[in-house]
């Protein structure tokens, strides 16, 4: 810090968080007073109820724009309105300040989304472990039932709305323009956007607490959302958001990939991660909006008294499952395809052989994203909607184990015959594989109409998808996080550190879910905040678990913070001997991302050969 | 395919390691787990017995799969794992059209069969006891022209009743059911979505509100059975539990008797018997 | 260095705000109502006695709320909804109800079950129905088949009660009736009336939240 700096004081003014946080408090006060204009004697339940849910949702409506202004998203429309030309926002200066405000720079963001998803992760996993305190033992213990469910709900709400965001918007907007040899994305502004609708809506989530809390759960099925407190509000507000954001997000990776990729990468070249990136991102794009207009119909009935899912009035209950699954079931695929894009990344790199079967493993993510939105109403196998069409969704749901199957052929034939490495990242690589098998395989269950009969609403669905969210998309998250973050940052994470903390995981995850497995076939239904006592060891053994994985991630964070703040160690500038463009600029990358034009060879090209693979790669002189 | 420091032997010689392992691995361990593991609970009624086939089914195909890539990935990180500071190169294979290929035929097949399996199961009378809507496709067959038992199931927060139609339009708040007769469920709500939920019986059907929701079940054995709601419906949704019971015919006319005797105050203020119930108020304002 | 020494204080700052809002968070769901219990009589059985109100009134998180009330052995209305009883004893309840009618959903509630003799008490008479639009509460334990109607008062009735907690000369219906507790557990109890006014079904609200329409017998 040297002194022709302005001051801290000085630096806080201007369009930045700070601001943002000021308007957005300006906002929700205008907000809600405009509420209270509206309604008058219009809306006479608000004087039954004592709760004001249009000057709640106006609220959070104003707060979110005030914030969006105090960031600076309203400078770029409103000049353009006076009539000044377009223009690019000025790359910032390197310093703490630029990830505090909108920033053109695409790895700026991608390094907000990871500290931010990170916050939110580290929350939900608090909330989780909290809800496997009450069921340690059977009957209620700690958690009074409304409260109980609410930290059900805000575990499943934060997480499926963070998490979805989380490769994507950390790797996604990070490495995929690198790896295409971009120079920046295509959409700068969007994919800020895309970022603080993010954690405003995380914001607006946790305030949901002082409102009554939710007692939905995350999918908050539309009748029992209609009439729960105002805390409802707050998890419409969210998902709402987040489906925007979701929007935005996937649109400018689809653009960025399909418009900016360097001259000679060809389709047919494209690194398996940027498939993976394309895909979800495409699948996102059309899925997201859908969560997006679900929340607010119930919004509309909730504040406006409209009647899209009051039985009585023409509505109907099955209309909210309908639109929720329509998201819902892709959404699911959102977050296994960026972990499969990870994992077939890594394979190659870290079994030195090239990637099998490329096309056949592109082809496997083309037909997944296709699929999914094929599938939803095995969801409702049960609730007498369309009973006719079950066996279209049977057939529909099982189709979708070929393309996966492809993903496995792929990453099980890459590892075979290879000089396995077994660096951090591929460990998580290697337990993608398990978690995801068991994961998959508990799917056809659930895909099985009579056998779906006990599984559905149980603990079986509910480790089932824990095995592929978590045992997924996490898995790989971590195997990206020690793989990428020396390219992002320019520092290396202790590997003994992340090796505890890859075991701890690894049997913790499975030691918690699998015992959940077996509690949903023997009739424990999901989301109950008590047991009868023939299931409490599989429970307290889950939980007892539960605690250990929660300690694990405290080892990541432990690694964390001593890697990056306390010990500094320089990486390496290609630590695991990758081929592919990123490694071929500095870590962490200047602003423009690459000195000299990259050369794009096969990002998958290892193996035994003569030559060497890439220029300016160096290989094994350089040491483990 | 490049050279390759392996000899061609040596190369068959790992994939038929691996291969035994896998086979007797699964030729061990799936009928043990067939057998030994009796999920979900089996014997009390046609849907129960039909949900265990079903998952003995299933268990067939997934054990060995989940099998193949445990064995493999154990094979794979024994035998080919290296250490040391030289970074060893592996082969240059970028495909096998021929693995490729048998891989997408057998996937495709295991695929068919158990959605052939599934549809067919879900098509037999009955439908495997989850609820089929209002107008159920495949309804329970009727030996020896017996008509079902219809027993409505009304969810409300947070408790469920019961109609019997055929016995006045009786309500109760618990389920008592003949055993031996084909009974038919009609569920629906009168407020938010509840799911019923009988285990041992192996019927599950969601209750909507201004739904009748039609599921089917043979109850095989006197005893009792839980009844639980399966979708979160609210607060006191995890106390949403009952215990059933299946008795004999005469012991269930016996139960009737005592019940209508109960019952019979509030009997002519019960609504006409109807598929579904629309009570105000709905709407907001109390 | 300064970078370093800036990193590591940074993370410890952040670490002791994040480690004291999440204890904050912790803490807030462990609020619950405060916990009372019944009294015991000399005979050996127990008295509870409970209030139903339409409208806490402006002393409450929530003025517009319907709500049980509960005395406290020094006579003194509590508002919560966690009460204590002893196992396997016969428990004489006492509802004072000041709420007008809402009406029943499903009138098959308007049964008495449960309760000794399969009756309640009305106003000292006893009954073994009531008309299902009468009810403005119940008070119900599914768990041990108790299900009571509390009729409510009459929409023109002079002196209602505005706010909780309501006396004896306002007002009001008084329900007696007898149940018989089983093993230690915690059971739930709720009203099967739609009396959160203002909420869809008129079960959202004081319905929703436990401390208000609904709660727990403990019994010990």
């Amino acid at each position: 810090m040297n002194a022709t700096e302005p001051s801290l004081l000085r630096r806080l003014v201007g369009f930045n968080l700070a601001t943002g946080i000021v308007l957005a408090v300006v906002g929700y006060i205008l907000g809600r007073w405009l509420g209270d204009q509206i309604h008058g004697a219009s809306l006479d339940y608000m004087s039954e109820s004592g709760e004001d849910d249009v000057s709640l949702a106006l609220g959070y409506f104003v707060g979110l724009i005030g914030f969006l202004v105090g960031l600076g998203f309203a400078n770029y429309p409103a000049s353009r309105l006076i009539g000044r030309p377009p223009s690019l926002p000025r790359p910032d200066a390197q310093g703490i300040g630029r990830y505090f405000r909108l920033t053109p720079d695409h790895k700026v963001v991608g390094m907000q989304y990871f500290t931010g998803i990170g916050v939110f992760f580290f929350v939900a996993g608090l909330t989780a472990m909290l809800i496997r305190t009450e069921l340690l033992q059977p009957g209620q213990n700690i958690w009074p039932p409304d409260k109980y469910l609410t930290l059900v709900g805000t575990h499943g709400t934060l997480m499926m709305g963070m998490m979805t965001s989380s490769v994507l918007g950390t790797f996604g907007n990070f490495i995929a323009p690198l790896m295409i040899g971009a120079r920046r994305s295509a959409f700068p502004r969007l994919e800020s956007l895309s970022f603080w609708l993010l954690m405003a809506a995380g914001v607006i989530l946790l305030t949901n607490l002082a409102f009554g809390g939710f007692q939905t759960g995350w999918t908050g099925y539309a009748p029992l959302s209609e009439e729960g407190v105002s805390g409802i509000d707050g998890y419409l507000f969210f998902f709402a958001t987040v489906g925007l954001s979701m929007t935005l997000l996937g649109f400018n990776l689809v653009v960025t990939i399909v418009t900016m990729r360097a001259p000679e990468l060809r389709w047919g070249r494209l690194p398996i991660f940027v498939w993976g990136i394309f895909t979800t991102s495409a699948t996102m794009v059309l899925a997201a909006p859908v969560l997006t207009v679900a929340m607010l119909l119930v919004l509309l009935d909730r504040t406006a008294q409209t009647t899209f899912f009051y039985p009585a009035a023409g509505g109907s209950a099955y209309l909210f499952q309908n639109l929720f699954w329509f998201f819902g079931h892709p959404e699911v695929y959102l977050l296994m395809l960026p972990g499969a894009g990870i994992l077939l990344q890594l394979l190659p790199v870290f079994s030195r052989k090239p990637l099998w079967g490329y096309r056949l493993a592109v082809a496997g993510m083309l037909g997944i994203s296709l699929v999914s939105f094929m599938v939803w109403q095995h969801h409702l196998f049960v609730s007498g909607l369309a009973a006719d069409l079950r066996p279209f969704y049977i057939l529909s749901t099982e189709l979708i184990s070929i393309p996966t199957g492809f993903i496995f052929i792929c990453a099980l034939a890459t590892i075979w015959r290879g000089r396995l490495r077994l660096e951090v990242p591929m460990l998580f690589c290697l337990a993608w594989i398990f978690n995801f098998m068991v994961g998959g395989i508990t799917g056809i269950y659930n895909s099985d109409a009579p056998s779906d009969t006990t599984a559905h609403g149980s603990f079986f669905v509910m480790a089932h998808f824990h095995y592929t969210i978590m045992g997924g998309l996490v898995f790989t998250f971590f195997a990206a996080i020690y793989y990428w973050l020396p390219k992002m940052t320019g520092l290396t994470l202790n590997k003994t550190l992340g090796k505890v903390h890859f075991w701890l995981m690894f049997i913790a995850f499975n030691s918690t879910f699998f015992p959940l497995l077996i509690v949903g076939f023997l009739g424990m239904p999901r989301r109950i905040v008590t047991y009868p006592e023939r299931w409490e060891f599989l429970n307290a053994w889950s939980s007892v678990s539960s605690f250990v994985l929660g300690f694990s991630m405290l080892v990541f964070l432990a690694n964390l913070v001593y890697s990056m703040f306390i010990a500094r160690i320089p990486a390496p500038a290609n630590p695991w001997h990758s081929t592919s463009a990123e490694w071929q600029t500095s870590s962490p990358p200047p602003l423009h991302n690459f000195d000299n034009d990259p050369t794009i060879g096969d990002p998958h090209d290892y193996g035994r050969a003569p030559e060497p693979h890439t220029p300016g790669l160096q290989t094994a002189a350089e040491g483990g | 395919m490049s050279s390759d420091k392996q000899s061609q032997p040596e190369r068959h010689r790992d994939l038929l390691w691996f291969l035994l392992i896998w086979v007797v691995a699964s030729a061990v361990l799936t009928p043990l787990y067939i057998i030994f593991v009796p999920l979900p609970a089996n014997g009390n009624s046609n849907d129960a017995t039909g949900q265990h086939l079903d998952n003995g089914v299933l268990d067939a195909v997934a054990i060995p799969a989940v099998l193949l890539v445990v064995c493999f990935l154990a094979y794979a990180m024994v035998r080919f794992r290296q250490t040391g500071p030289e970074i060893e190169e592996g082969p240059r294979v970028y495909g096998h059209r021929g693995l490729q290929n048998v891989w997408i035929v057998v996937t495709s097949v295991l695929v068919t069969g158990l959605f052939a399996f599934g549809t067919w199961r879900i098509l037999a009378p009955g439908a495997a006891g989850s609820g089929q809507g209002a107008n159920p496709l495949s309804p329970a067959s009727t030996k020896g022209g017996v008509s079902p038992l219809p027993v409505q199931v009304i969810g409300q927060q947070w408790q469920f009743t019961y109609r019997y139609p055929t016995y006045g339009g009786l309500e109760t708040p618990r389920l008592v059911l003949p055993y031996g007769r084909v009974i038919e469920f009609h569920v629906t709500s009168l407020d938010v979505i509840h799911s019923f939920w009988a285990y041992e019986l192996g019927v599950k059907a969601d209750a909507n509100p201004g739904v009748d929701n039609v599921a089917y079940v043979t109850p095989t054995r006197p005893g009792g059975f839980d009844v639980r709601c399966a979708e979160l419906c609210g607060i006191w949704h995890g106390y949403m539990f009952a215990r059933g019971r299946v008795v004999t015919r005469p012991a269930f006319e016996r139960w009737i008797a005592q019940q209508k005797r109960f019952f019979e105050p509030v009997t002519h203020y019960l609504p006409p018997y109807s598929d579904s119930y629309l009570p105000p108020p709905l709407r907001r304002g109390g | 260095m300064t970078t370093r020494r800036k990193g590591i204080l940074g993370t410890a700052v952040g670490a002791v705000v994040l480690f004291v809002l999440s204890v904050l968070y912790v803490f807030y769901f462990t609020i619950q109502p405060p916990r009372v219990q019944a009294a015991a009589d000399a005979s050996g059985s127990t008295q509870l006695t409970l209030q139903t109100v339409g409208a806490l009134g402006p002393d409450y998180e929530h003025p517009a709320w319907v709500s049980y009330l509960v005395e406290n052995a020094k006579g003194e209305w509590i508002h919560s909804t966690e009460i204590e009883l002893p196992a396997n004893t016969l428990v004489h309840v006492t509802i004072l109800q000041y709420d007008s009618a809402t009406g029943l959903r499903n009138p098959f509630f308007a049964r008495p079950q449960g309760t000794i003799g399969g009756v309640i008490d009305v106003d000292g008479k006893e009954v073994n129905i009531v008309d299902p639009q009468a009810p403005a509460h119940t008070f119900a334990v599914p768990e041990l088949g108790v299900f009571v109607p509390l009729p409510g008062v009459a929409g023109d009735a002079s002196n209602t009660c505005s706010a909780a907690p309501c006396t004896l000369d306002q007002a009001h219906h008084t329900v007696t009736f007898s149940f018989r507790t089983r093993g230690p557990g915690r059971y739930r109890f709720q009203c099967f009336v739609p009396c959160a006014a203002g909420y869809y079904a008129g079960n959202g609200g004081p319905m929703q939240r436990y401390g208000y329409m609904g709660g727990y017998l403990d019994v010990v």
